[in-house]
């Protein structure tokens, strides 16, 4: 048992660390996209202006936009764990001096030793509803935080559980790749509202120079740039549509594979699954995290009726995998555990 | 051609050969690093119960023997001197005696609410539950680690490498006597006066 799961590990680890490098090439593909894109269409516009009119002939937008983005990924891998507890209010444990406190922190010195990760810091974030997730760019800088609601609701085994989930996400690097896309969806967010501003004053340019072309001297431009310029204004358009739905798709199969960690680490499946039925029973939504950093908690944040349902419309839009479907799995490890219990080693 | 063919094998082989040799030795040092999570997680157990005893000593003069039966298993596991895996079998003897003669202890503890209601006992409660749970859990880590490693290098074709790369069976640490985790009875005749 263990030997597959330390070759699934190991494969998921492989996996984690191929979608990060993928992630960070695409997003710096993509800005360089709009933006040499951006001065192909300035210079195809341009190309045919009188003598003395400005011709755009060095690619200033495509530097200056890969370069953005190659400061958003190294700022974002940088800081992306600070900024998703920051806007999630969580504050550090330090001295522990209340006994729940004090319990959460050696549930989670448990799990660590468990999973034979270095020990994380670990947050507190002072909402009532149930709920937890891990944020760090390796296991030696990593990050688990839970709600006070988690730590009010779940019995010492069912925390252990939860705490387990997290460290699995640890374990296996989930969270280099969701924070980083944490950080980025966040970025493009930002950059694409600005940027907005700018497409418009683009746009009206454009359209001038396109009205300037009118002698036809260089007929098979004219449609190359228009095609151009629709796909790439709807770039700019789609980007934020396209980080969100990447953010939605990586999360859902680990959770799953999270919940094995989980089991694997306390050898107590049950005891997730009735953690689990409670976060999922207190249905307010956890006001405390905000959609950006919703596909790096255990149960879905907001909350959302779409988490229940399995199918094509659901795994394109929802973070998390259905709640009972969850539970049904480690129910039945914890049933198959009971059943040839006495055979296994400790 | 045959000259290609042959070196095409050779270097497949030797590429195999160091593959095999390294993930042999880093599941040994990582084997050892497991055992020491042990050892440190053991050491924790035997600097906390001196501090255990003493705070419910005054409270418990009735359970003497119990008391006594953890000092006595206490003193017993900090006396073996044995390190590294070979040793497992011995420690882990001393150690379950330990860990059963600790778990009658809350088991006894659980028996006397008046005794659990003073803020003290519960955080120590606390502190001894979890310092039970690092042991088993770093004892749950060397198991399976150790269990990779002799799987590894007892599997083919990893195990032509494993005289070259010293690996030996990693001993498992033994689950305790079952007769050991029994229950305790707890003499309702010597109930302490209220």
């Amino acid at each position: 048992m263990s030997d597959d799961t330390s070759l699934n590990l190991f494969q998921q680890q492989e996996a984690n660390r191929r979608r990060t490098v993928l992630l960070v090439i695409g997003f710096v593909a993509f800005f360089a996209w709009l933006g040499f894109g951006g001065d192909y269409i300035y210079y195809l516009s341009t190309r045919d202006a009188p003598r003395t009119a400005y011709h755009h002939v060095f690619p200033w937008f495509g530097i200056a936009l890969t370069v953005i983005a190659l400061l958003t990924a190294w700022y974002a891998y940088a800081t992306g764990p600070e900024k998703v507890l920051w806007s999630t209010g969580a504050r550090p444990i330090v001295d522990p001096t209340d006994p729940q406190e004090k319990q959460l922190v050696n549930v989670v010195e448990e799990m660590a030793i468990a999973s034979g990760v270095p020990r994380p810091r670990i947050w507190i974030v002072d909402d009532p509803d149930p709920n937890a997730f891990a944020t760090g760019t390796d296991p030696l800088h990593a990050h688990v935080a839970v709600t006070r609601g988690l730590l009010d609701l779940c019995s010492r085994e069912e925390l252990q559980a939860v705490v387990g989930h997290e460290l699995g996400h640890v374990k296996n690097l989930d969270v280099r790749l969701m924070t980083l896309l944490a950080a980025l969806v966040g970025a493009v967010a930002l950059m694409h509202d600005g940027a907005t501003r700018v497409l418009r004053g683009g746009t009206n340019l454009g359209g001038g120079g396109g009205g300037s072309r009118g002698g036809g001297k260089k007929g098979g431009a004219g449609p190359l740039l228009a095609v151009l310029l629709v796909v790439w204004i709807l770039s700019w358009i789609l980007a934020p549509i396209i980080t969100q739905i990447l953010a939605l798709a990586v999360s859902r199969k680990r959770e799953y594979l999270a919940d094995a960690m989980s089991a694997q680490f306390t050898r107590n499946p049950l005891a997730l699954a009735s953690a689990l039925q409670k976060i999922e029973g207190a249905d307010a939504p956890t006001a405390a995290i905000k959609r950006g950093a919703a596909h790096l908690c255990i149960a879905d944040p907001l909350g959302r009726r779409l988490t229940a349902h399995e199918g094509l419309f659901a795994d394109a839009l929802a973070t998390h995998p259905p709640m009972a479907k969850r539970i049904a799995i480690l129910r039945g490890m914890g049933y198959a555990q009971l059943k040839k219990e006495g055979g296994g080693v400790a | 051609m045959g000259s290609i063919i042959f070196l095409v094998v050779l270097v497949v082989v030797v590429g195999w050969l160091i593959g095999a040799y390294n993930g042999l030795i880093s599941l040994k040092n990582q084997t050892l690093n497991a055992f020491k999570q042990i050892d440190v997680q053991l050491k924790r157990r035997h600097d906390l119960i001196p501090n255990l005893v003493n705070a419910v000593k005054g409270a418990m003069e009735f359970e003497r023997s119990t008391l006594e039966a953890v000092i006595q298993a206490r003193n017993q596991a900090v006396k073996v001197n044995a390190t590294g895996p070979e040793g497992v079998k011995q420690i882990s003897q001393a150690e379950n005696a330990l860990s059963s003669a600790l778990q009658r202890l809350m088991v006894v503890v659980e028996q006397y609410p008046q005794l659990k209601a003073t803020g003290n006992i519960g955080q120590l409660q606390e502190e001894l539950t979890s310092t039970e749970n690092k042991v088993a859990f770093a004892r749950q880590l060397y198991n399976d680690t150790a269990t990779q490693y002799n799987t590894k290098q007892q599997q083919f074709p990893t195990n032509m490498v494993a005289g070259l790369a010293k690996a030996q069976p990693a001993d498992l640490w033994e689950i305790e006597d079952q007769a050991e985790k029994a229950v305790p009875q707890v003499d309702l005749s010597m109930k302490p006066k209220v």
